[in-house]
């Protein structure tokens, strides 16, 4: 767009004879402006490959490892050793695979949760900004309803309402109060969005509602819904994990690392290993994803052209 | 007048809103499960007496029916009776007040500090951008904002345990208790003199405090430097510069008190989290507040309770909604609410 302005302009120029031809920047689509501003982002870089390190050792170290997460035929108590290096539970189970398995139900749940919060947080927002009036107001009102139930007590009772406890369930539990943030960020974004001239244009052009809001205002909001959902990821890891950690979320045979610390947090004064261990990996997983997420806003962020840290 | 006109009327919003959530708790809460079953399971029990217990509670009555007969109880001051095991039939209200001061006494406390604490740090890191106290602050932000609050509360509560182990050495226990941090309730806090009173108090709050205000500093500072740095490059501020002004003097009555509005409404539109983090915190240190209530109410599918439990949470939301919006207007002259 910008380089077409210019393009104008130095032709016109041209034509007149008045200035020489001016070079031309060369043409950067917002993409790889982001991606260039965030590769250069070190911490969020580091994290990136933190992350990436955590997923992948979560998904295939399993398949390798020596015990099986279900074999319960070790010593209670094992202190840890090479055999056992974050030693063995009380019912005998081996405590790495435990954290593995924890971990990926963790990942898991997290990831469904943002993607489906946002989702449902972006069309209400979206729409409620768009045609705003009688919808703005039912959708705002709904999002009061959500705010005043708290996400702990809602998440509690519907986990027992579907299912015992399954991870899918826990994690589209977790959704349905997870999206009210989301839908009032892209909300706002959507006023402002529809006062601009191309969504005019795109209406006189004949654009339906649902056009226009998913061609036109969606795309254009892209940098917030990217940075909002990476965030709501680490939020949703320690939701559930706080969740399952009173002992209402996910419940066996599934589990995740909110579990893993409630069965085993009593023994921290004597076996502080078993606590630590899915603790550590916990704080890895959301510190390094709130760190991405602060890296996608700074890249996404068009005011900033340099970037410290 | 305008003000008091504008409270009724949000007020008056908030009624259907809380109208409709009670309603879907309770389809919810009914849908979860049969809260009698508990006691259908019991051996030897008599079929009339359970039919009984379910007519007490209105359970023989169809769901709608059953929500308004709650509803009419409710509002006029009945709130039912808990059908939790062990308690049988207590009388919800009191359950309910009771859990709740035990709560609210412990959040707020823990709030007002979290957010002296976490204004100041901002400012010092905003005023001094880049600096290692900047730096420090920034990471140890991230750092408990990353952290599961009741890991910090398990944390502090292994090492309290060490502390009072040492305390008992030293031969200190006269002096600041025995235990001297507690890692318990605080109920039966029978305290002689002032003293006294004080060391047991810091002893039984001091580390549910410290976990709730872990997380929520983390989230002041960081709001507070983002709104300091925001203003101190307004055209304003370099006008009070300009113009010789002292930089204190600039920091603090120029652009202190702009960069403090959103941080204040803040503090009360993350009340229902921060609820939430004071629910786990009381878990791990076995405070009977709203924290254990729910847990409990939820694990026997208590509807009375639950439903008491909820509309207070709900009241409670509003309200500290409704104080963040006044709040915006007193200190932004700019907004005017009414």
């Amino acid at each position: 767009m910008n380089s077409l302005v210019a393009g104008e302009a130095a032709s016109a120029a041209q034509r007149e004879g008045t200035l020489p031809p001016e070079a031309l920047p060369e043409p950067v689509s917002q993409g790889r402006l982001v991606l260039r501003k965030f590769l250069r982002h070190k911490l969020a870089m580091v994290s990136t490959v933190v992350l990436l390190l955590v997923v992948l050792v979560a998904v295939i170290l399993p398949i390798f490892w020596m015990h099986k997460y279900e074999d319960a035929s070790f010593p209670s108590f094992a202190r840890p050793s090479s055999d056992f290096p974050l030693g063995t539970t009380q019912v005998g189970k081996d405590m790495v695979s435990q954290v593995l398995r924890g971990t990926q139900f963790s990942l898991l749940i997290a990831v469904v949760v943002s993607i489906v919060g946002t989702f449902i947080g972006v069309v209400f927002g979206s729409v409620a900004g768009y045609l705003r009036g009688f919808t703005d107001s039912a959708l705002s009102r709904l999002t009061d309803l959500f705010l005043i139930i708290p996400q702990i007590a809602a998440a509690a009772i519907l986990a027992k309402v579907f299912g015992h406890g399954s991870w899918f369930v826990v994690a589209l539990v977790l959704a349905l109060f997870a999206w009210m943030p989301i839908a009032r960020i892209t909300r706002a974004e959507a006023m402002a969005l529809s006062q601009r001239e191309f969504v005019e244009a795109a209406r006189a052009a004949g654009g339906g509602t649902g056009r226009i809001i998913f061609k036109h205002l969606i795309p254009n909001m892209v940098g917030s819904i990217t940075v909002n959902a990476t965030l709501a990821v680490a939020q949703a890891v320690l939701v559930e994990a706080a969740l399952s950690f009173i002992g209402l979320g996910v419940q066996p045979p599934d589990t995740s690392l909110g579990r893993i610390i409630l069965e085993n947090y009593a023994q921290v004064q004597t076996r502080p290993w078993l606590f630590f261990g899915p603790f550590v990996v916990l704080v890895l997983i959301s510190l390094s994803i709130n760190f991405i997420g602060d890296g996608l806003r700074d890249a996404f962020d068009p005011r900033q052209r340099r970037m410290k840290a | 007048m305008n003000l008091v006109i504008y409270i009724l009327r949000r007020l008056a919003i908030s009624i259907p809103v809380l109208f409709v959530g009670t309603f879907l708790v309770f389809i919810m809460i009914s849908a979860a499960g049969d809260p009698l079953a508990e006691l259908r399971g019991r051996p030897n029990i008599n079929p009339e007496a359970i039919a009984q217990t379910a007519q007490q509670l209105g359970l023989d009555m169809p769901i709608i029916p059953r929500y308004f007969h709650w509803l009419g109880n409710f509002l006029t001051g009945d709130w039912g009776v808990s059908v939790a095991q062990g308690n049988a039939m207590q009388p919800v209200f009191p359950k309910v007040m009771g859990a709740f001061d035990v709560t609210i006494k412990l959040v707020v406390g823990a709030e007002i500090l979290a957010l002296i604490v976490g204004v100041a740090v901002g400012v010092l890191a905003a005023v001094k951008q880049y600096s290692i106290v900047d730096y420090l602050a920034t990471t140890l932000a991230f750092f408990l904002f990353s952290m599961p609050i009741f890991c910090v509360a398990v944390v502090l509560k292994t090492y309290a345990i060490q502390v009072n182990g040492w305390v008992r050495d030293l031969g200190l226990t006269d002096w600041l208790g025995n235990p001297w941090l507690r890692t318990t309730s605080p109920e039966n806090l029978h305290s002689t003199g002032f003293g006294d009173f004080l060391a047991k108090y810091s002893g039984a709050y001091l580390l549910p405090t410290l976990s709730i205000m872990a997380i929520s500093f983390a989230a002041y500072s960081r709001f507070q430097r983002a709104s300091m740095l925001e203003t101190l490059n307004q055209d304003y501020v370099r006008t009070a510069r300009a113009k010789g002004i002292s930089g204190s003097r600039v920091v603090f009555r120029h652009a202190f008190r702009n960069a403090l509005i959103p941080v204040a409404t803040l503090f009360s539109v993350n009340f229902g989290q921060v609820l939430t983090g004071a629910i786990i915190t009381e878990t791990v240190f076995n405070w009977h507040g709203m924290g254990t209530l729910l847990v409990d109410s939820v694990n026997h599918l208590d509807p009375s309770t639950l439903m008491g439990w909820l509309v207070v949470v709900a009241v409670l939301v509003v309200v500290a909604n409704l104080i963040a919006d006044l709040l915006y207007g007193i200190m932004d002259p700019r907004i005017r609410v009414g």
